[in-house]
């Protein structure tokens, strides 16, 4: 299971990463695993204000319908569109395959209190073991 | 295999219809002409169709054939074991079909005056009084169409109470829950708040009370749950719930681990929905349609659908006569045929045939688990009531996955159990045998189950590649789903 350095992480498997005055989000290596095979991706509407834990978006499998999370208290300035016509690129490039990208409402604060690579892969071991 | 449209060749018939037998009339004076279309007087021109319909041309023959065909090619609770966790596949006694067809239930017509029908409307009250005895509850509608169309004419019925009084918008939903429970309730327009389940796979009656506040309208919950788990602080569960406002919803759809054993109105249910198509051996799936009757409480009894039916001296009639109904949630009376199969399921068992059909449901079901617990992992290590459910996370490190060995049990002639749910368990299989399987069934499935794990190991690819022996093997469901051709033509 990939985990990225540079990315930061939540408990629920989203994945943040500072761009400029944006952040991207997406969904996990471990969480796109643990899915199957996605079949279709639900996007924010842009323009959407956000707290961290609000419902981004919903990622559907052939086994379940997910929720995805908001990892930050922000609006969403752009999506990934590419995604409702390939969703399988999820699958194949989690970690490149931003499903929204947010402006945080507090860019000092935007991840705080999100787990660095070290945490999260430390954090999927412990699920492994349920 | 052909489709009916490609084996038709113009010409070819099964049936000869008849010539109408209603002249046509002249346009100018009303009297009969044999050169006007006869159904041209009642609908103007401009509606009536000039081309013949696409319909597929074949033989009497071809027809039996082909979908003699199509039913061999199927698999149902009439040619073989149908262990599908929580739907309730149990046989559906041919008796219900006879009593269904009976011509003065067939051949009436639901506008029919009260006075024409009384009998018809004997057996919705009675099936009514049935199943009100079996659960607990005060009254009941027959309405609902389906499962989920009960789940949510049930929260309407929450939401109006609520309405009359203080308005509340959250449900709680067990992350157990069926996935139509958050969906039914996002229908009725509330938000739904997720409950964690407890180590063992109930409820947390402290996790509860930490989720009640004056906006939560009620808790949705199926008991036994869809671990096959018993609630067994079920009192305390509704007292928390109760002590906050909030209404008890009652997800029928295991209901038949507990006919004539407890009942969800002696639990604290508010609310519930059955399905005459899982408890009442009534066709489920391709072979229905559902029903889904809802119950409620003496103090919800105002907000039922109308019509309800009434019974005063000696005449059955319909009842209009409830101030805060939320109305009608289907067109006439529900769906009728069902209504008639389940009473009839139901008198003929009566109370203690229904009573030992639960208890062999859950004996079955035990046996299973008992038998397969050692082999495949069981999550939740307590006993289960109608069904049970298995994770096959142990055969990853084979690369066979639980919907690997469900493709493989089609093989061995049986239906695959419901995979990949509840949520909180990975590679899940979900087993319900229900009743009407005999030991001899129950065994078969045991060794094909052990068979297949031994499989797993042994051969990987036999399982990845399942089934075999079927006329279609297996179907990319992932292209399916990401690419949907959603029209023949």
């Amino acid at each position: 299971m990939e985990v990225k350095k540079n990315l930061r992480y939540t408990k629920d498997h989203e994945w943040a990463r500072p761009e400029g005055d944006r952040i991207f989000t997406g969904i996990t290596d471990y969480a796109q695993h643990a899915l199957g095979d996605i079949v279709f991706v639900e996007l924010p509407e842009k323009g959407s204000a956000l707290s961290k834990g609000d419902v981004l978006g919903t990622v559907e499998s052939s086994k379940a319908a997910s929720d995805i999370f908001s990892p930050l208290c922000g609006k969403v300035a752009e999506v990934n569109t590419e995604l409702e016509d390939k969703p399988e690129l999820v699958n194949e490039a989690p970690y490149d395959a931003w499903i929204a990208a947010m402006i945080p409402d507090d860019p000092a604060e935007a991840v705080t209190g999100l787990m660095d690579a070290d945490e999260y892969e430390k954090y999927i071991k412990t699920l492994e073991h349920d | 295999m052909e489709l009916i449209f490609e084996i038709s060749k113009k010409g070819r018939r099964a049936l000869e219809i008849p010539k109408p037998d209603v002249p046509g009339r002249s346009y100018r004076d009303n009297t009969e002409d044999a050169t006007v279309n006869p159904l041209s007087g009642s609908i103007p021109s401009k509606y009536l169709r000039n081309t013949g319909l696409m319909l597929p041309e074949v033989s009497e023959p071809d027809l039996v054939r082909h979908y003699t065909a199509l039913s061999d090619s199927n698999h149902g609770v009439d040619s073989g074991f149908y262990p599908l966790g929580s739907c309730t596949m149990k046989y559906n006694p041919k008796i219900n079909e006879d009593m269904a067809a009976l011509e003065g239930f067939t051949g009436v017509h639901p506008l029919q005056p009260e006075e024409t029908v009384q009998g018809c409307l004997e057996l919705m009250y009675k099936l009514e009084k049935s199943l009100s005895a079996i659960t607990g509850m005060s009254r009941f509608t027959l309405q609902p169409a389906a499962g989920a169309h009960g789940e949510m004419t049930g929260l309407m019925i929450i939401k109006a109470y609520h309405d009359k009084t203080h308005p509340r918008r959250k449900i709680i939903v067990p992350d157990s829950a069926h996935g139509t429970n958050p969906a039914s309730a996002a229908a009725a327009g509330f938000e739904t708040v997720e409950l964690k389940s407890s180590e063992d796979g109930g409820i947390d009656p402290d996790a509860l009370r930490a989720l009640m506040d004056e906006n939560i309208a009620g808790l949705m919950l199926t008991n036994p749950n869809t671990l096959g788990l018993f609630e067994k602080n079920i009192r305390e569960i509704a007292d928390i719930v109760h002590d906050a406002g909030g209404l008890l919803y009652y997800d029928g759809a295991n209901a038949n681990a507990i006919m004539g054993i407890s009942r969800p109105g002696d639990m604290g249910f508010d609310v519930l929905h059955l399905n005459l198509h899982k408890t009442f051996s009534t066709p489920h799936g391709g072979g229905g349609p559902g029903s889904g009757p809802v119950g409620v409480a003496a103090r919800l009894e105002p907000f039922l659908p109308v019509p309800a039916v009434k019974y005063e001296n000696g005449r059955y009639s319909f009842d209009y006569d409830l101030p805060d109904s939320i109305g009608k949630v289907r067109s006439f009376y529900g769906n009728y045929g069902v209504a008639v199969k389940a009473y009839t399921y139901i008198i003929r068992l009566g109370f203690e045939g229904l009573k030992q059909a639960s208890v062999n449901a859950v004996l079955n079901a035990r046996y299973l688990m008992q038998k397969l617990a050692g082999v495949y992992e069981l999550p939740y290590k307590r006993s289960c009531m109608h069904e049970f459910v298995l994770s096959c996370t142990f055969m990853k490190k084979y690369g066979v996955s639980a919907m690997d060995v469900a493709k493989r049990l089609i093989d061995f002639g049986f239906h695959p159990p419901t995979v990949y749910f509840p949520l909180i368990v990975k590679e899940a299989l979900m087993i319900e045998p229900t009743e009407t399987e005999s030991k001899e069934t129950l065994d078969r499935f045991i060794n094909a189950m052990l068979t297949i794990a031994e499989e797993a190991e042994k051969d990987p690819e036999l399982l990845k590649n399942a089934p075999h022996t079927t006329p279609v093997t297996r179907p990319d469901d992932v292209a399916a789903a990401r690419k949907p051709v959603l029209r023949y033509i």
